[in-house]
């Protein structure tokens, strides 16, 4: 491994200061980050170790009722937070459905934000790639790609955000605080990422030195607690990444929706909210119908990059299965395989 | 010699008391608490680390290194090149036997496939070594790769598997199909797959003068000692091996690789110990792999859904430079009872790592076309498909004409059918839904191994002090071979195993043959059988011809060694302990050899094969197409079980596999650059715990007085077989949906 400087601030002030310098990186639980510097995919100079800065590890309850979660809050933890978990429960099932038992007690909510794709050509330094790369190419275009992207790609990358947990939550207008050189700034989890245009290694929207201090939940996201399911479509039943996820949140008063998130994962550079889909649901009675029209209207822009078509369709129907089984209302106890279509299935052992 | 060498005649067979029972494995605590030293766990003093450079191209030939930045990064000691290398004895591509295959050791500047060892940097620490090796940043002249079973034009294989014939026929296949009234035909392919032990090939080597000491995981010590041997031009017996534990091989450890012999090379270059451990996706090329098939089926069949015709033929791939062919048609030789069968092999050569033997080479890829082949054909001729395998049940072996050594696979299906609950299963798909709306299908398929017996040897030692010694170079692959043979050990000679102090692993001692082919426990329980029957005849001997001896004179009669005392066999009552017999004879001890192989004639008269049925469950989300096995039941005969725990285990870890095999695994290569692009355990899948929520393996009572003295046949592959098709075909039977490309993927059942 290339020999990097390892730095560990003290403050948050320092933090910055230490990564703002070109080649440097923040360092959390290394689950990531770790991977791409022994595959030579990350070559970095300097690694802040962020683990130790103090109060980043904190969930409270901020006057209003929004939940802040700090940045260093391990991903397991998080999800078996019961005030966090009962209001925000898509949230919670989509970090449970996420890698594994070992990998979520290390992981870290900033970490899990940041985690890079998994394209395999990024991972195998010897292939093209726009996004490792910027001008190099993209072998994927070509590739071996029936696992890329459907929406907003472009010719430059037709890569996909993996992670589960940025999926509800973008659907629940979480945002993310974030200090940098030039202060404190708040910024939707849906705007954090980019998709790739002709800069995919611009892959989201952090300066040099940004440091993720926390994510926050509104208060009025909790509305949706009762009918909000996040579903994802793996091929094995746990430890694998999304083919296509959806996260799914409906306020239902009565038989009529009042408002209604659609947020997909697996299908683009982003976590993929779906707000014109969204709308078809305010008001409307919801029913196999309307849902199908939902998910046709969810990927009316989609497109195959590759030997992906499948994908589009699969979404669609994802979204339908997600759409009914948040109407038929989050279950009591987190489903023992979270997010898997079998989660309904007796005997599975907890968080497999 | 006396009675125990009776034990051939079924009579007199001899169940001692530690055979047959589940023991747990003697060595799970030193496992559980991290004390079992595995290869990569020492550390001599004076150790540096080697890493290996890899090539990122797959045919062409390095042009230039970056040595000099490699070198004078901190902590880097050399760089071996093939300009800059110890001398071999022997060409690294040269095939003096059909167990040799080509290596890379450095021998040019030539490259043969991506992930090809093309340097070796060795330095004061992993991390240095590591950099060393990215620095080297090679420059190639880089020829068009040929990638996948359509990467060239084929040929006809010389020969498949270990000298089986590429073709085979039996009776006349063209016009029995052509007669059929009713005939199937598909296609069928799988993929290229790699080992994926959990423990990677790892070597600590050390010189000394010209004796090498060395700790790597070895399903094959004494093949692995003569092959360094041969390339460094030293004795064997100046070789020592050490391989107490194995964190699995599955066929990748069988013959030493190129990257293990890279470590020792290192080593002498640089005249200190060396340790290299290959990074999992150095795993992907050097070491073996499963290549891929496309295989057609034509069966015929008559009204009554007799199979009239099989006609099994497999297209696969080998490396541009050596030849290993999958011979995954042979499956077709030994289960289902046609008149006409024909089998036959292509290949292409492409830039691969030369394929090797992986669990079940040949049994495994065939099985899965041949047992979708079948369900396929009973579908057609409406028929139940355990009920289609029933009517064309093989009485004796189709191919040959040879009665089997024995054949319990009719108990096979009953019994597995039974615990499974196969009986009332719609014949058509897509009609059984569970609670939850889930396609719910049920499938069968048959399992079949050869029960084969390689070559061993063991020594037996019985102690003054009435305890025992028993010693063979045996692999512990996880299998249980420690526990295994050490009860067969112990029984041979008639002592408790805490009496018996077993050896094992390394290379000093008796050649235990290979743990291969699933004929360890037969081979190398075979040798220590006989050595203890050896043993116990010279003890026998001494008490016989003594007239101080309660024995005495029971020569004819002969004697039973049974809780650490000779009896006579025709008077129990009169007996004497090990301890009292050797100590009126002045002697320390006792010992005496003892081998294990085949018999010629009982093989040339038999047919010798371990059977089994597998049923399995599998449920299907009918709009996401995501699938999952949820329950396997398998029913396996397969002679006898020297411990039934152990036995299950590892039937158990192959019926994961078919599941693996029908739905999870699968090498991705990019069709252009021929790099695998899923080198790795989060994207290269296998199953997980959730994968696979209720297994069961049956041990089907048999007994086989021809396979060898103990009856034994291999459980350690046979899982796989009939387990894969079993889930394809309950795939099928879920959805109504036939899906011949393997794995299963979820775009092949949404209709999408
Ligand atoms: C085998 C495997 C399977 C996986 N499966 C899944 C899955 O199914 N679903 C899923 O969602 N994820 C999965 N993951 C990814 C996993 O969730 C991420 O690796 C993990 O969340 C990253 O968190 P970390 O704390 O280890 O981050 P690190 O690896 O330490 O960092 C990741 C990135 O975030 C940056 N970073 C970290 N903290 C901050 C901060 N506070 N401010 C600014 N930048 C920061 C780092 O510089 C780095 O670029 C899997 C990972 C592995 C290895
Ligand atoms: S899809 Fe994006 S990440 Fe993948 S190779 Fe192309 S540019 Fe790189």
């Amino acid at each position: 491994m290339k020999n990097f400087e390892y730095v560990r601030p003290a403050t948050i002030p320092e933090a910055i200061a230490a990564a703002a310098q070109p080649g440097a990186a923040y360092l959390a639980a290394g689950t990531n980050l770790l991977d791409l510097m022994k595959g030579g995919v990350a070559r970095p100079e300097r690694l802040v170790d962020v683990t130790h800065l103090p109060e980043l590890d904190r969930i409270e309850r901020l006057p209003g009722g929004a939940l802040r979660i700090g940045a260093l809050v391990r991903n397991a933890d998080l999800a078996h937070d019961r005030a966090f978990a009962a209001a925000y429960p898509a949230v919670a099932e989509a970090l449970l459905s996420g890698a594994s038992a070992q990998l979520r007690n290390a992981a870290t909510v900033a970490g899990n934000l940041l985690q890079k794709t998994r394209c395999g050509y990024f991972y195998d330094i010897a292939s093209a790639c726009n996004r490792r790369e910027p001008g190099a190419g993209c072998d994927a275009r070509e590739g071996e790609n029936r696992q890329h992207a459907v929406l907003g790609w472009s010719e430059a990358c037709i890569a996909t955000h993996p992670s589960d947990f940025c999926v509800p939550l973008v659907a629940l207008d979480a945002v993310v605080e974030i200090e940098g050189r030039a202060g404190r700034r708040e910024v939707p989890v849906e705007a954090l990422h980019r998709l790739p245009g002709d800069a995919p290694a611009h892959e989201n929207t952090l300066e040099p030195g940004d440091l993720i201090v926390a994510l926050r939940l509104p208060a009025e996201a909790a509305r949706f607690a009762a009918h909000a399911r996040y579903l994802k479509v793996r091929e094995r039943t746990s430890y694998a990444f999304a083919v296509v996820s959806a996260a799914a949140a409906i306020d239902i008063a009565g038989n009529t929706v009042r408002a209604a998130r659609l947020a997909l994962g697996g299908v683009a550079a982003k976590p993929w909210r779906a707000r014109q889909a969204e709308a078809l649901l305010v008001g409307v009675t919801p029913d196999a119908a309307t849902f199908r029209a939902v998910a046709e209207a969810a990927l009316a822009e989609a497109r195959p990059s590759g030997d992906n078509a499948f994908k589009i369709e699969l979404a669609r129907r994802l979204v339908v299965r997600a759409l009914t089984l948040a109407a038929a209302g989050t279950p009591a106890r987190l489903p023992a395989l979270p997010a898997s279509p079998f989660a309904s299935q007796p005997g599975a052992l907890p968080h497999a | 010699m006396p009675e125990i060498s009776l034990s051939q005649a079924p009579a007199h067979q001899r169940h001692g008391s530690n055979s047959g029972q589940p023991l747990t494995r003697r060595d799970g605590v030193l496992k559980v608490t991290g004390a079992a030293r595995y290869a990569a766990d020492n550390h001599p003093p004076g150790l540096l680390y080697a890493v290996l450079a890899t090539a990122a191209i797959s045919r062409g030939r390095v042009a230039a290194l970056e040595i000099a930045a490699a070198k004078a990064h901190p902590g880097v000691v050399d760089v071996m090149t093939p300009a800059h290398k110890p001398p071999l004895a022997e060409d690294p591509d040269a095939k003096t036997n059909p167990f040799m295959f080509r290596l890379e050791l450095l021998q040019n500047d030539q490259v043969r496939y991506a992930g090809q060892a093309i340097a070796v940097v060795i330095a004061e620490s992993l991390e240095a070594a590591t950099e060393g090796a990215a620095l080297l940043a090679p420059r190639y002249e880089a020829l068009p790769a040929r990638v996948g079973l359509d990467g060239d034009t084929s040929f006809l294989p010389p020969a498949v598997g270990i000298g089986n014939p590429a073709a085979v026929t039996h009776g006349d296949v063209e016009a029995a199909l052509d007669a059929a009234p009713l005939t199937v035909e598909a296609t069928y392919e799988t993929p290229a797959q790699y080992h994926n032990a959990m423990e990677p090939h790892a070597v600590v080597a050390a010189w000394d003068g010209d004796r090498l000491s060395v700790d790597t995981p070895s399903q094959g010590l004494i093949m692995a000692q003569g092959r360094i041997a041969g390339l460094f031009g030293i004795a064997p017996d100046h070789i020592h091996i050490r391989s107490p534990f194995l964190g699995g091989g599955f066929g990748s450890k069988g013959m030493i690789s190129g990257p293990q012999l890279l470590g020792i090379m290192a080593a002498k270059l640089v005249g200190r110990p060396v340790k290299l451990v290959l990074r999992r996706e150095q795993m992907y090329g050097p070491v073996g792999h499963r290549a891929p098939t496309r295989q057609r089926l034509r069966l015929g069949a008559d009204g009554e859904g007799r199979l009239t015709a099989i006609a099994h033929h497999a297209k696969t791939v080998t490396s541009s430079f050596d030849d290993f062919y999958e011979p995954a048609a042979d499956a077709s030789h030994t289960l289902y009872a046609a008149p006409a069968i024909a089998t036959s092999h292509e290949a292409v050569r492409i830039d691969i790592g030369t394929p090797l033997f992986m669990r079940a080479p040949g049994e495994a890829t065939g099985s899965i076309a041949l047992e979708s082949a079948i369900d396929e054909a009973a579908h057609a001729c409406g028929m139940d498909p355990l009920a289609f395998r029933l009517l064309n049940y093989a009485e004796v072996e189709p191919i040959t004409g040879k009665p089997f050594s024995s054949k319990a696979l009719r108990e096979c299906y009953a019994q597995g059918a039974e615990r499974f609950g196969w009986a009332g299963r719609p014949r058509e798909p897509r009609q059984m839904r569970d609670e939850d709306g889930f396609l719910v299908g049920w499938g069968v398929g048959t399992a079949t191994f050869p029960a084969l017996m390689f070559a061993a040897e063991a020594r037996a030692v019985i102690r003054a002090d009435g305890t025992g010694v028993m010693e063979t170079g045996a692999h512990d692959m996880g299998q249980g071979a420690w526990t295994a043979l050490a009860q067969i050990a112990a029984d041979g000679l008639g002592l408790g195993i805490d009496e018996v102090e077993f050896r094992a692993g390394t290379s000093d001692l008796p050649d235990a043959g290979i743990a291969g082919g699933s004929a360890h426990t037969a081979t190398a329980g075979t040798a220590l059988h006989n050595a203890g029957a050896a043993v116990i005849a010279k003890l026998a001997d001494l008490a016989t011809g003594d007239e101080r001896s309660p024995l005495f004179g029971a020569g004819n009669a002969g004697v039973v060694a049974r809780g650490g005392r000779l009896h006579r066999r025709d008077d129990q009552s009169r007996s004497e302990g090990y301890g009292e017999i050797l100590a009126r004879a002045g002697l320390a001890e006792v010992e005496a050899r003892g081998q294990g192989t085949a018999d010629p004639a009982a093989q040339s008269t038999y047919a010798m094969h371990a059977h089994g049925a597998v049923f399995a469950e599998v449920k299907v989300d009918p709009d996401l197409g995501q699938v999952r096995a949820t329950r396997l039941v398998g029913a396996f005969a397969a002679g006898r079980i020297i411990n039934p725990k152990l036995a299950r285990s590892q039937l158990y870890g192959g019926m994961i596999w078919g599941v693996s095999f029908a739905l999870h695994e699968e090498a991705v290569t990019d069709r252009r650059s021929g790099r695998i692009l899923n080198a790795d355990l989060a994207e290269y899948h296998v199953p997980v715990n959730a994968d696979v929520p209720s297994l069961e393996a049956v041990l089907v009572d048999e007994h086989d007085p021809h396979v060898n003295a103990l009856g034994i046949k291999g459980v350690g592959e046979i899982g796989i077989t009939g387990s894969a098709g079993a889930v394809a075909n309950a795939v099928w039977h879920a959805t109504g949906v036939r899906v011949r490309r393997f794995p299963i993927r979820i775009e092949a059942l949404i209709g999408a």
